[in-house]
């Protein structure tokens, strides 16, 4: 059995992961694992991942979560071309430098505009206050305005060529995106960054990536049984 | 001019990068930037155009935020003891995997006791009790998860040898310590492994790097703290607010 990687496209560092590995012709073999139907809480998934957490690799007798885990180990096992994650020692540090910033402030920050402006209303009919909504939104401005102002000084994140921090970054916004709340709209220094990521990445992988999540506005209201499962998660985030 | 580290001991990243740094007789200028005098937003504490925290490296004109991305650097550049960042691709990818967990559920939530015992009174802000309640929580759930999926019987979290993962949890977790919380009181398999970590880098080290933030509880009673300036309320209280 080859490579196994567990991804559910709805998630950002999923699509990250799986953007990674076509663009580098890395065979792999593509396991679903469906978060909004409970998948991840299966006990197969639990073998692969314990933290019942997507993305999740297998590689023959080795299992691995978390997305900068596995881009690093994929980049390197598969010999990816050096841009992507440079040998370089200060190149290399712009990547980890933004791969470091972004987990606790961009990523977050996209996951809960994803929460409030769509899954909230949308899929779980829970009523998101609009002070509540305006707080979340003028967080992703604060994060996108830094992202911006520090890591921006280039065509790419991290220096003159796309590395893996572009394709952490440019996943994450396209999760406000699928939201309907526009970010590259009113800034096109960030615009053109989008621009030359998709050209880089390849126009079909990047619409392909982003299918699912594209979609995910018209996905139907979820159930009661799963309501319930998620009524802790929605006292959080509100 | 060397390599300059801008540090606070109070910050749990910060405690890391020293720790690091001294353990392994890397030679830098410390450049200390007091966050509760608000020096990281005032003029001349940090390198010109940063972000207003720390800990930043600065190796002449390279200037590099981020403790992680910080340590990698450090690691490979004073080509460290193997066993801190190993070059084997398994053991590596476990320390990434352990960080980027860390990122989720220890940074931040380990780092909420500081602000609601020490600086939120500082600024006249009482952090409501459901808050506190709900913080120690995800504290414990965190510890839990911590023992159980990355220390289970291994001596350090990711493998039988000390690595930069280990050096952040600790900081984290002697945050919390130090605030009035013994996280290892009941938890002998994670005692052991501090254990095992602060023998590592030695009493004298840790004591010193402990100094400060083990005093700070004390020194806040005592009313030694003083009162963070106007221009670093704004950010604090941003910080405040979103605790969860």
């Amino acid at each position: 059995m080859g490579l196994e990687l567990y991804l559910d496209l709805l998630s950002q560092p999923c699509r990250a992961v799986y953007i990674f590995a076509k663009k580098n012709g890395i065979p792999f073999e593509l396991r679903t694992v469906e978060v909004l139907k409970g998948q991840h809480n299966s006990d197969d998934f639990a073998q692969v991942n314990p933290l019942r957490k997507v993305p999740a690799l297998k590689d023959g007798d080795f299992t691995l979560a978390e997305s900068v885990a596995i881009l690093l180990y994929l980049s390197r096992k598969y010999e990816a071309p050096d841009h992507w994650y440079p040998q370089d020692l200060e190149a290399c540090a712009r990547v980890d430098e933004y791969l470091a910033w972004q987990h606790t402030a961009l990523r977050s920050s996209c996951s809960l505009v994803m929460w409030h402006k769509m899954m909230l209303p949308v899929f779980l009919g829970e009523r998101v206050p609009p002070e509540t909504l305006a707080s979340t939104l003028a967080e992703l401005d604060r994060c996108v305005q830094l992202l911006e102002v520090k890591f921006l000084k280039d065509d790419f994140l991290a220096g003159p060529c796309i590395s893996v921090a572009d394709l952490v970054a440019i996943t994450e916004l396209m999760h406000p995106v699928s939201a309907g709340y526009h970010v590259f709209k009113t800034r096109p220094k960030l615009a053109a960054w989008r621009q030359r990521v998709e050209v880089a990445v390849g126009e079909d992988l990047f619409q392909e990536a982003h299918e699912v999540v594209m979609k995910a506005k018209d996905l139907p209201p979820v159930d009661t049984d799963m309501k319930d499962k998620l009524k802790p998660v929605v006292q959080i985030l509100l | 001019m060397g390599l300059q580290l801008y540090l606070d001991l109070l910050s749990q990243p910060c405690r890391a990068v020293y720790l690091f740094a001294k353990k392994n007789g890397i030679p830098f200028e410390l450049r200390t930037v007091e966050v509760l005098k608000g020096q990281h937003v005032s003029k001349g504490f940090l390198p010109a155009n940063s972000p207003q925290k720390v800990p930043v490296l600065k190796d002449g004109d390279f200037v590099l935020h981020q403790s992680v991305a910080i340590l990698i650097y450090l690691s490979c550049k004073y080509q460290t003891a193997d066993h801190w960042y190993p070059p084997d691709l398994q053991a590596r990818a476990r320390i990434h995997e352990y960080l980027g967990w860390h990122a989720d559920f220890i940074r931040g939530t380990f780092g909420v006791c500081l602000w609601t015992k020490v600086l939120a009174p500082l600024l006249g802000v009482q952090v409501p009790e459901e808050k506190v309640q709900r913080n120690r929580v995800a504290v414990d759930r965190a510890l839990q998860l911590l023992e159980d999926q990355f220390l289970g019987d291994k001596a350090f979290l990711t493998s039988q040898r000390v690595t930069l993962a280990d050096l952040m949890a600790l900081e984290e977790l002697m945050q919390v310590v130090a605030l009035g919380y013994d996280v290892f009181e009941g938890r002998p398999r994670l005692a052991a492994w501090r254990g095992r970590v602060e023998a590592v880098l030695g009493a004298d080290l840790c004591q010193e790097t402990h100094g400060p933030i083990l005093n700070i509880l004390e020194q806040a009673a005592n009313k030694q703290v003083p009162p963070p300036p106007p221009e670093a309320h704004p950010s604090m209280l941003l910080r405040i607010s979103s605790i969860p």
